[in-house]
């Protein structure tokens, strides 16, 4: 016989608790947790690291206003990702998929308590995905370094952020995001390789033709006011990366370090072969094309790093080199002016990376790909897909890319004009001078 | 001969020496100086404008024969002025070059300039 009071305590005990019961919240994964908080630092890095790496390429009298696109994104896309970026990403679909939405997400005011099945807080998740958002326009900027004006590069950020990283992250890691779901088991882009390098890349390109060459290009343009900037930029980069790879695995465990090794592999086959060819083809091999190597190497591996081995990371980084300097060989004799390589390395290199993963795929991925698909898969199908998702990423990005180029360039302006540009972007356009009194022109 | 040392404003560096390259004054020497004269540049810092002491400027020298030095100062009048005129805009200087030698060759005088 239960006292009366004892079925009160009962009845609220299971009314407090319902709640949770009913709607049982995944468990913090600690471990998880803690890595995916660690990744988010280290991708940030990678920012200023690109700051760092693009910097120290331009002339002395560029120096600040090429390092503001890098801050400016950090300043920008940090607000905006905040209040519809990370709703318009990972909402669910909306006008037959073009984008997401979740109001929950926006301003991010309905997740202060979610726990995600990884087991990661949503929080986490939210800022790391953030920081992708984040480093894809300050990457743009490369191309068209030391000739445009600032409030035009703030506008076109935030567009180009709403309207093609937006749309294409949604395409690929949302979960009914239509690439995720193509094929057998998605088209496969771990870490960003088309969400981040080819669209940044392509988008770099158009940018850089649209808004014509630099003065004096390619004459008296090329003068790295301090390549051992640059080099420290490229080791944080290099280190960032693993954030970048590693973290996209959303979890600590197998499928993380899987990530990490092969990130490693690829980013050192990727130096090695640079400087291999440099020393065959000038007898001197450069710091900047170790530089170069490295990045051709990360970016290759990137849409990879879930899916390949050792040695797919290693024949993927090696070949990456390859292709990016013939690339930039190329674009000396069209001669645009993609000052930093935007295309020539994240471009190419995403492309290379997210086309020929597809031969070089864990056999047990293909064999679960091959009973989602009932019966078989093979590399040329997933080949397939893979070419879709890229082709698809070319288009869109180009089309609407060109699009916001001439929105700008007419609405607040966006190359800058001569004078200014002859002055440098530091005095013009931000008062300041970059190292004071070291550095001549 | 002369030496023609003009001191300048750095943001106007290049568009100096393209003026003065499209006039055929070729062979310049640049160097980074410091100095200030009345003007009183301003820097930003945090906000709060800063008035330095000493102030960045771009020195060029410039040896040419006699016929040249009214070339080579208009061309720098032209183009190290800022729009009507601003202080801080510099300071040219002519002074007498007393022998001007090649390196390479050995040359002596007018035709080693």
């Amino acid at each position: 016989m239960i006292h009366n009071s004892m079925k009160i305590i009962l009845a609220c005990t299971v009314i407090i608790f319902l709640p949770t019961l009913l709607h049982a919240q995944p468990e913090n994964d600690s471990g998880a947790t803690a890595w995916m908080l660690t990744s988010t630092a280290l991708v940030l890095l990678m920012i200023p690291g690109l700051a760092m790496f693009y910097g120290g390429l331009v002339r002395t009298k560029n120096v600040l206003g090429t390092m503001m696109h890098s801050f400016a994104s950090m300043a920008v896309i940090g607000v905006l990702w905040v209040v519809c970026g990370y709703a318009i990403c990972f909402g669910e679909n909306i006008f037959g998929g073009w984008i997401g939405w979740n109001k929950d997400f926006f301003f991010l005011n309905g997740i202060d308590d979610s726990i995600l099945e990884a087991g990661i807080p949503e929080y986490v998740f939210a800022m790391f995905q953030g920081k992708f958002a984040i480093i894809t326009p300050a990457l743009i900027a490369g191309a068209f370094a030391e000739r445009v004006r600032f409030r035009g590069y703030v506008l076109f950020i935030t567009l180009w952020s709403l309207l093609v990283y937006s749309p294409i992250c949604h395409w690929v890691w949302a979960k009914d995001g239509f690439l995720f779901n193509m094929g057998a088991a998605g088209a496969i882009d771990f870490a960003g390789g088309t969400v981040v390098h080819i669209s940044a890349g392509v988008s770099g390109l158009v940018a850089a033709i649209y808004l014509g060459s630099r003065r004096g290009y390619p004459r008296t343009t090329t003068n790295p006011n301090n390549l051992v900037m640059t080099l420290m930029g490229a080791g944080l980069l290099w280190v960032g990366w693993f954030g970048f790879n590693a973290g996209s695995a959303i979890s600590s465990g197998l499928d993380t370090a899987r990530a990490l090794t092969v990130t490693q592999i690829a980013a050192a086959s990727g130096a090695f072969s640079w400087m291999l060819i440099e020393s065959l083809h000038y007898k001197k091999a450069t710091s900047l094309g170790v530089c170069s190597g490295i990045l051709a190497g990360l970016v290759a591996i990137t849409p990879a790093a879930g899916v390949v081995q050792p040695y797919g990371a290693m024949i993927l980084g090696f070949s990456a080199s390859f292709i990016c300097y013939a690339a930039i060989l190329l674009k000396n004799k069209l001669g645009y002016d993609d000052s930093l390589d935007v295309f020539g390395i994240h471009g190419v290199a995403g492309i290379f990376g997210a086309l020929f993963l597809s031969f070089f795929i864990r056999p047990n991925w293909m064999h679960r790909a091959a009973e989602l698909a009932g019966g078989s898969w093979t590399a040329m199908q997933q080949f397939g897909v893979q070419l879709i998702g890229v082709t698809l990423t070319i288009c869109y990005s180009v089309i609407v890319t060109l699009l916001l180029l001439v929105v700008v360039s007419k609405l607040v302006g966006f190359r800058l004009d001569e004078k200014r540009e002859m002055s440098g972007l530091d005095q013009s356009l931000h008062g300041e001078h970059g190292y004071g009194m070291l550095n001549l022109s | 001969m002369k030496m023609i040392t003009a001191v300048i404003q750095p943001d106007k560096l290049d568009e100096v020496r393209e003026a003065l390259i499209s006039a055929e004054i070729t062979r310049i020497t640049v160097s980074r100086v410091t100095g200030h004269g009345q003007y009183s540049d301003e820097d930003l810092y945090r906000g709060q404008k800063v008035v330095p002491n000493l102030l960045p400027k771009i020195r060029l020298d410039i040896a040419c024969n006699d016929e040249f030095v009214e070339i080579t100062v208009n061309a720098i009048l032209q183009a190290a002025r800022h729009e009507g005129g601003m202080g801080g805009d510099g300071k040219i200087f002519i002074t007498h070059l007393d022998e001007c030698i090649r390196i390479r060759t050995g040359e002596r005088g007018g035709k080693a300039i």
